[in-house]
């Protein structure tokens, strides 16, 4: 029975720190500023604007996870079939950028893409002209697939390493060349780590406002600024808690996906 | 005897340095059933993976009827293979396991499902298409892997510690199973294994391996009653090997004592090993015994007993008899002159490696 | 396949993990460039200078913001581990229902996006009346933390056999006695890991600290936030160069040093 009663602070604090501030955001989302209730916040997000960045929010982390994921996989692979362990300083080395400072990462590209950066000063000392590289779409785009690339490597290379070569061996004593090797054995069997992958890169572009603020300048903006501006500027919790709100269903939707393909919890990353 | 199907030829492999397979020659008739054997790392896996495809050699070539393949990967090969943990696809059911070596080479939808149907009575699993590998037992997975390769017709089937994981029962079970199946069949297995009764039961021939040479080829009889060095005899059965002088033909000296035998040619006084099997050793009356000796040891084994007798030299034989003798009680040992076998003493490590290889 | 192809099937797959070394490294290789660069340009070589390492350590902001971030990972990793563990021990003695929904709660804050944790933080200290800052910023990481530490432990609890601890008990132990002399040892490689990966998750954090710490009050992420917002100094790269260094000197000492120790 003691041991029962050691649940006892992890309840309360999960009470007091997990659920009420998530019923405060239900609260808020569907309530005015006089506290009646309503579903315009959440309407709100079909105000133009507001799909405006939804949209592009959408389009941006899907290209990202997309390119994520082309980068990712054969580098999984290789390492994997380098046969070099888990614990390896190879691997080690492609994972470590994960641990830098997030914004230190971001600031890193600030620096190689802004106006009078690197880039653009390798450019102009080569006599070429001038790009026009920051504050773009494709900029957020590098900053998010530079940021979370380790974030797909990782589940992938965990998923692959721990497929059996004598399986990879079978497929080919059955008369399978490379590609149909891969398409029906690898790919199949990596799913799992694939899934959990796509979803550690997905959800954080979705709902970032650092990259885009740092990479992107005040022109693009997307979902996540959107929200941040609500609070931080102060203009409007309600508001800001109703998009939080329709943020969270895409982001239970895709939960909803990966329980369906990960069941037993093999492509989790740590 | 008929060209060979499959023709190891001169193979050297060796891994980081290590040399595991050093100038091996082997062949293998047709319809055969052969047993690689002998402890971990003698080389017999990394023989058949050679065979399969996936290493190659060093040095060496491997012949498949008449045609040199030591170049080809594992998917051109006319071989399959059944792997130690199965490698079933975990993805897949039963019957797509099944099918997919036969959907790789485009057979027919209904070609493919008359052999799923064909290959699962086989192995005694019908009805079992549709099942998740996940939900089948270790015996139950092994015979799918075995299904999964038969159906592809191959010529030979490579056959790798498949009952390893297996219990004892199960094992001896699957063991009738493959001897049956290959029967039916009627076709070559290349099977290997470090368990010497397993190679015993089954195999038509028995390649016993070490440190990456051929210690002894032949019939299980002839390992068993012939073994050609201490290696052999050592690794199958249990033996007693005691270093004895050829006085003549057919007359050795062990201890002393003078044993009648039927081996010849060894020339007169060399120095040779001998080897007499547990269950050979007759205890006799002391004064009936060309030794005598105490009983030092007696465990009860069920279908024997087994015995220590220590002779006057410290040597203590292994005895293996229905007859009781109790500790403490002075024995004879009586040997039939066919039980005793002579071997060549190695001049050197070296030589007993290489020694049946020449 | 032939030696050549296998010769070039190598060769490919090195220039591409080279390639991609390459896309991950320049970034933070530039950064440590320019952190010796005595020019403000980021074109133009000075030459060598420490000038900006002294900025950084004689910045007040950046070594106030140094302090809290080290003194909040440490903390909120240090009480998220004892919370995390008696949690764990509770959780494995539950019913299964109870407990898929305190593990199905637990996973929350680590599924969910950042910035959502961070607002719902945020609206919940002001509901209750906490006053914004170190306090907050504490509550939230330690928040954030717990489910890493419960990840990393609850593997390892399960692991270790019920009859252990019960053959203590048999042995006259009392509970707590056989739960530190037994069970705890078995644990403790699990409940490290958990502590670290808090630790590290605490240092990383921006978003959800950049919600609740309120005004006046700054960790490195939140400082770093509002410098490159303002345009970036060279003590900024000198600042990215120290955590870089740091960062990779402690998980080559938690990654390999433990390691090296088992294989013996």
């Amino acid at each position: 029975m003691s041991k029962k009663l050691l649940a006892g602070p992890y309840l309360v604090w999960m009470a007091g720190f997990i659920i009420i501030p998530l019923a405060l955001i239900v609260y808020y989302g569907l309530t005015d500023r006089n506290g009646i209730f309503t579903i315009a916040n959440v309407a709100s997000i079909a105000e133009p604007e507001h799909v405006k960045a939804l949209w592009l929010s959408l389009l941006l982390s899907l290209i990202s996870t997309v390119v994520c994921l082309i980068l990712a996989y054969p580098l999984a692979m290789i390492l994997r079939n380098r046969g070099i362990g888990r614990g390896s300083f190879i691997v080690f080395i492609f994972i470590l950028p994960m641990w830098m400072n997030f914004l230190l990462r971001t600031m890193a590209w600030q620096t190689l893409l802004e106006k009078n950066g690197v880039i653009n000063g390798i450019l102009s000392l080569l006599h070429l002209p001038n790009q026009n590289l920051i504050n773009t779409a494709g900029a957020i785009i590098l900053g998010m697939v530079y940021n979370f690339l380790p974030f797909m490597v990782l589940p992938i290379y965990n998923v692959l390493c721990k497929i059996d070569d004598d399986t990879i061996n079978a497929a080919r004593d059955l008369g399978a060349n490379p590609v149909q090797t891969l398409l029906r054995i690898w790919f199949p069997l990596s799913v799992p780590g694939v899934i959990s992958g796509i979803t550690m890169v997905f959800v954080p572009a979705l709902t970032t406002f650092v990259i885009s603020n740092l990479l992107g300048g005040s022109k693009i903006l997307l979902i996540g600024n959107v929200i941040e501006q609500e609070f931080t500027r102060g203009s409007n919790w309600h508001l800001g808690s109703g998009l939080s709100l329709v943020l969270m269903i895409f982001i239970l939707i895709s939960m909803a996906v990966i329980a369906k393909y990960d069941k037993n919890g093999e492509g989790s990353a740590f | 005897m008929s060209q060979p199907l499959i023709d190891l030829k001169n193979i050297t492999k060796s891994f980081d340095g290590t040399v595991v397979l050093d100038d091996l020659n082997l062949s293998v008739a047709e319809n055969t059933f052969v047993t690689l054997l002998g402890p971990s790392g003698c080389g017999k896996t990394t023989t058949l993976r050679i065979i399969g495809g996936f290493e190659s050699a060093d040095k060496g070539q491997v012949i498949f009827d008449g045609e040199d393949i030591s170049k080809l990967p594992p998917n051109k090969r006319q071989l399959n293979t059944v792997f130690q943990k199965y490698a079933l696809f975990s993805h897949m059911n039963i019957a797509e396991n099944i099918a997919f070596g036969l959907k790789i080479k485009g057979k027919s939808k209904a070609y493919i499902q008359d052999k799923i149907k064909y290959a699962l009575k086989l192995v005694n699993l019908d009805g079992y298409e549709n099942r998740s590998v996940s939900s089948l037992s270790g015996g139950q997975q092994q015979r799918i892997a075995i299904a999964r390769a038969i159906v592809n017709e191959p010529r030979v089937l490579l056959l790798d510690e498949p009952l390893g994981a297996l219990d004892l029962k199960l094992r001896q079970d699957m063991q009738y199973e493959l001897i049956r199946l290959k029967n039916e069949l009627g076709i070559t297995f290349i099977y290997v294994t470090h368990d010497q009764e397993e190679a015993l039961t089954m195999s038509d021939t028995i390649v016993v391996m070490n440190q990456g040479y051929i210690q002894q080829m032949g019939t299980p009889e002839q390992i068993y009653n012939e073994p050609e060095n201490a290696f052999v005899a050592d690794f199958i059965g249990e033996s007693n090997i005691v270093s004895g002088t050829m006085i003549r033909d057919e007359l050795v000296e062990i201890f002393g004592a003078r044993f009648a035998c039927v081996d010849k040619g060894f020339g007169n006084n060399q120095p040779v090993d001998v080897v007499i099997r547990p269950e050979d050793i007759d205890l006799v009356d002391p004064i009936a015994g060309t030794l005598t000796g105490v009983c030092t040891h007696l465990i009860f084994k069920g279908v024997h007993y087994e015995m220590e007798v220590t002779t006057p030299d410290g040597f203590e034989w292994l005895v293996h008899s229905t007859d009781m003798c109790p500790v403490g009680k002075e024995v004879g040992i009586h040997v039939d002159p066919f039980d005793i076998q002579i071997m060549n003493k190695p001049a050197s490590e070296d030589e007993e490696a290489v020694g049946v290889n020449e | 396949m032939s030696r050549l192809q296998r010769f070039l099937k190598r060769t490919w797959q090195d220039f591409y993990l080279v390639l991609i070394l390459i896309f991950l490294y320049a970034p933070i290789a530039t950064m440590m460039v320019l952190s010796f660069n005595s020019s403000k340009s980021r074109t133009q070589w000075g030459g060598f200078t420490l000038r900006w390492y002294m900025d950084m350590f004689s910045s007040r902001n950046i070594m106030a913001a140094l302090h809290n971030t080290l003194l909040i990972a440490f903390l909120s990793a240090l009480i998220a581990t004892v919370i995390g563990v008696t949690a764990c021990i509770a959780i494995n003695s539950m019913k299964a229902v109870p407990k898929a929904i305190v593990m199905g709660i637990t996973n929350i804050p680590m599924l969910n996006a950042d910035i959502v944790t961070g607002i719902s933080l945020m609206l919940a200290f002001i509901a209750f009346g906490i006053s914004l800052g170190f306090q907050t910023i504490l509550i939230s990481h330690i928040t954030f933390n717990i489910p890493y530490v419960i990840l990393s432990v609850m593997p390892k609890l399960k692991q270790t056999s019920r009859s252990t601890y019960e053959a203590a008990m048999d042995l006259g132990a009392g509970p707590v006695y056989a739960f530190f002399k037994v069970v705890f040892p078995d644990i403790l490689p699990g409940v490290l890991s958990g502590f670290l990966l808090a630790f590290t998750m605490s240092l990383d954090d921006f978003i959800i600290t950049h919600f609740t710490k309120g005004a006046g009050i700054n960790t490195l992420s939140t400082l770093i936030y509002s410098e490159v917002r303002r345009g970036i100094r060279p003590s900024m790269y000198a600042l990215s160069t120290v955590i870089f260094l740091a960062v990779l000197l402690l998980l080559i000492i938690t990654n390999f040093v433990p390691r090296r120790k088992e294989e013996k």
